[in-house]
């Protein structure tokens, strides 16, 4: 009744070719490995640089994808670094079931969470996101017999990594760490977005109104992503607290979460590699700056916010997509 | 007459002091072609808003076939089979024509909550979605995205995105708004051949269009049904050449 098999066959390449591994992405992985070699004194740096995009991925998917804006992300980071902090500090200390049950923990939270942002979009998920956040912050301050309050979680002690690898000053075991498993989240966020899901975040991304319509459970939806995403950024918590061996009430703040949002906004959200990218600008950038005039860091990051959302509406990633589709000459 | 797609039982609904239904009495039978017309602010949108769960009603009861539906939620209404399309596009910007039909039949399909496996395995969602669209003859501009398709491919895709949930009852509001004269007979023509196993309930303004292609037409006025009849009644109809074909002829 329709056409021949050959033409059936064309719709599922294209959308096969849509998702397929592109060479710069590989070169991008393996560029990742470079810091071992060329700056090994910045391991430390690289680890927190590999936490963050880990952080910055999973609003990524919440933000990017399913188009909800959250200035409270650092709930979860948060409370999966001080799960997986007090652990360690009352007698559990190995690394992987640690960051695994501090995923848990986090995952509960954002589900627990995830009924009310659901029900809100804009202005009021924006208000109720950051109200959150504050609660949470000002709750592990007042817990100050639990987390240590200001003066932060003393005494993490973590075990050997499989009980081979000590982690070291240096950071080789840290950033080692944090690097695989920022790759296998990584994975996995991918694979999520390439999926028939990912189709219907970015349905609920380009038309709330719609889904609906088409018969599509969309609080549903975000309750899963939602909850996804919490898992995530308690991983990155976790990973901070265990190769940091300490964990302040930073983890938890505002700040925490609107630097997150704007890394984002600079790589380019809804890209899976704009959180990334955006990381390493912002983070390589700030230790630069931050060694010369520390007091002026913060106008510097001013200053190219605003640039990049008035010329680069996308992002840089976005700006960058749009350039070589220039190249190719589309006209 | 066969038995009822979709009925109404005194459909209440005012905004403040205004009245947009009062007692709707409405009955669609299985596979029945029906226009629903009237001026402006009528109250055509606002019904098919009430009727599909957009809009809560103040009184009144819904039913779909047998089942009570006035409860359910838009999406549950849905996969229930009563579903409609939208005057102004109402799609998916940069999703292509392709994804966005594929995301309609995934969540028929109850494939859209899936996220271990990939699109592309999902290999009859997307064969059928692309029938969908060659049926409707948008297969050749399936791959681009869809602010990029012609207007009228975009009406097009309205019905499409409608098709993918397999509708028993299907609710058209103004399906050829915005289309130059000529191409709306063309849309119409599509929605004439549509499975006479789907019940079809249209809104639209010019009058050659409705005459052609409806079973019978439902003439509102001020948020009341007028008058219900074949179009030959309804031509013949003194209240309706009053209030409506004598008055503001829309175009």
């Amino acid at each position: 009744m329709t056409a021949s098999s050959p033409a059936v066959a064309a719709p599922q390449r294209y959308l096969e070719t849509q998702i397929r591994w592109h060479s710069l992405e590989i070169a991008f992985w393996l560029a990742a490995l470079l810091p071992f070699v060329v700056t090994p004194n910045y391991l430390q740096l690289a680890s927190q640089i590999a936490i963050t995009a880990l952080f910055a991925l999973s609003l990524d998917l919440i933000l990017g994808y399913a188009g909800i804006v959250s200035l409270g992300h650092a709930a979860y980071f948060g409370f999966g670094s001080y799960t997986a902090g007090l652990l360690a500090k009352h007698g559990w200390g190995e690394p992987l079931s640690g960051l695994l049950i501090a995923a848990v923990a986090a995952g509960l939270l954002g589900y627990a969470t995830s009924f009310i942002i659901a029900r809100f979009r804009h202005l009021a998920l924006i208000m109720i996101t950051l109200g959150l956040g504050l609660l949470l912050a000002e709750a592990a301050n007042s817990a100050s017999w639990l987390t240590g309050g200001a003066d932060g979680l003393q005494g993490v002690r973590m075990w050997k990594l499989l009980g081979i690898f000590e982690f070291d000053l240096y950071g080789y075991v840290g950033y080692s760490y944090s690097l695989v498993v920022l790759f296998l989240t990584f994975l996995v966020a991918r694979r999520l977005i390439n999926s028939p899901f990912g189709l219907a975040l970015r349905g609920i991304r380009e038309n709330a109104v719609r889904m609906p319509a088409i018969g599509a459970p969309s609080t549903a939806h975000i309750r899963k992503i939602y909850t996804i995403a919490a898992v995530m950024a308690g991983i990155a918590g976790a990973l901070l607290a265990q190769t940091t061996e300490t964990v302040s009430l930073e983890t938890l703040s505002f700040q925490r979460s609107a630097d997150v949002l704007v890394i984002l906004i600079l790589g380019g959200a809804g890209r899976l590699y704009g959180g990334i990218i955006g990381t390493i600008i912002y983070m390589v950038a700030r230790d630069q700056f931050s060694g010369t005039t520390p007091q002026y860091w913060y106008f510097w990051i001013g200053a190219l916010l605003v640039a990049v959302v008035i010329f680069l509406p996308n992002g840089i990633l976005g700006g960058l997509a749009r350039l070589t589709d220039h190249w190719r000459g589309r006209a | 007459m066969s038995t009822s797609a979709l009925s109404t039982r005194g459909l209440d609904k005012s905004f403040g002091s205004l009245v947009v239904a009062k007692n709707i009495e409405l009955n669609l039978p299985q596979g029945e072609r029906y226009a629903l017309i009237g001026p402006n602010g009528a109250g055509k949108t606002t019904l098919i808003n009430l009727m599909t769960g957009m809009l809560r009603p103040d009184g009144g009861r819904i039913f779909l076939g047998a089942d009570d539906i006035t409860a359910l939620k838009p999406e549950e209404r849905v996969k229930r089979g009563l579903v409609r399309t939208f005057q102004i596009n109402t799609l998916f910007p940069h999703l292509s024509a392709l994804e966005a039909v594929t995301l309609a039949v995934c969540e028929r399909r109850g494939y859209a909550g899936n996220w271990r496996q990939k699109l592309p395995a999902y290999r009859d969602a997307i064969e059928e979605a692309y029938a969908i669209l060659v049926s409707l003859r948008l297969g050749a501009s399936c791959y681009r995205p869809t602010h990029e398709l012609a207007y009228g491919q975009q009406r097009l895709l309205e019905i499409a995105l409608a098709l993918a949930t397999r509708p028993q009852v299907l609710l058209l509001d103004e399906p050829a708004a915005g289309v130059p004269h000529d191409e709306s007979a063309e849309l119409f023509a599509v929605i004439a051949n549509l499975s006479r196993d789907i019940a079809v309930l249209f809104i639209e303004h010019d009058m050659n269009v409705v005459f052609r292609f409806a079973n019978r037409i439902i003439v509102m006025v001020g948020g009341r049904i007028l008058v219900e009849g074949t179009p030959s009644e309804i031509a013949a109809d003194v209240r309706v050449r009053e209030v409506y074909l004598g008055k503001a002829r829309h175009g």
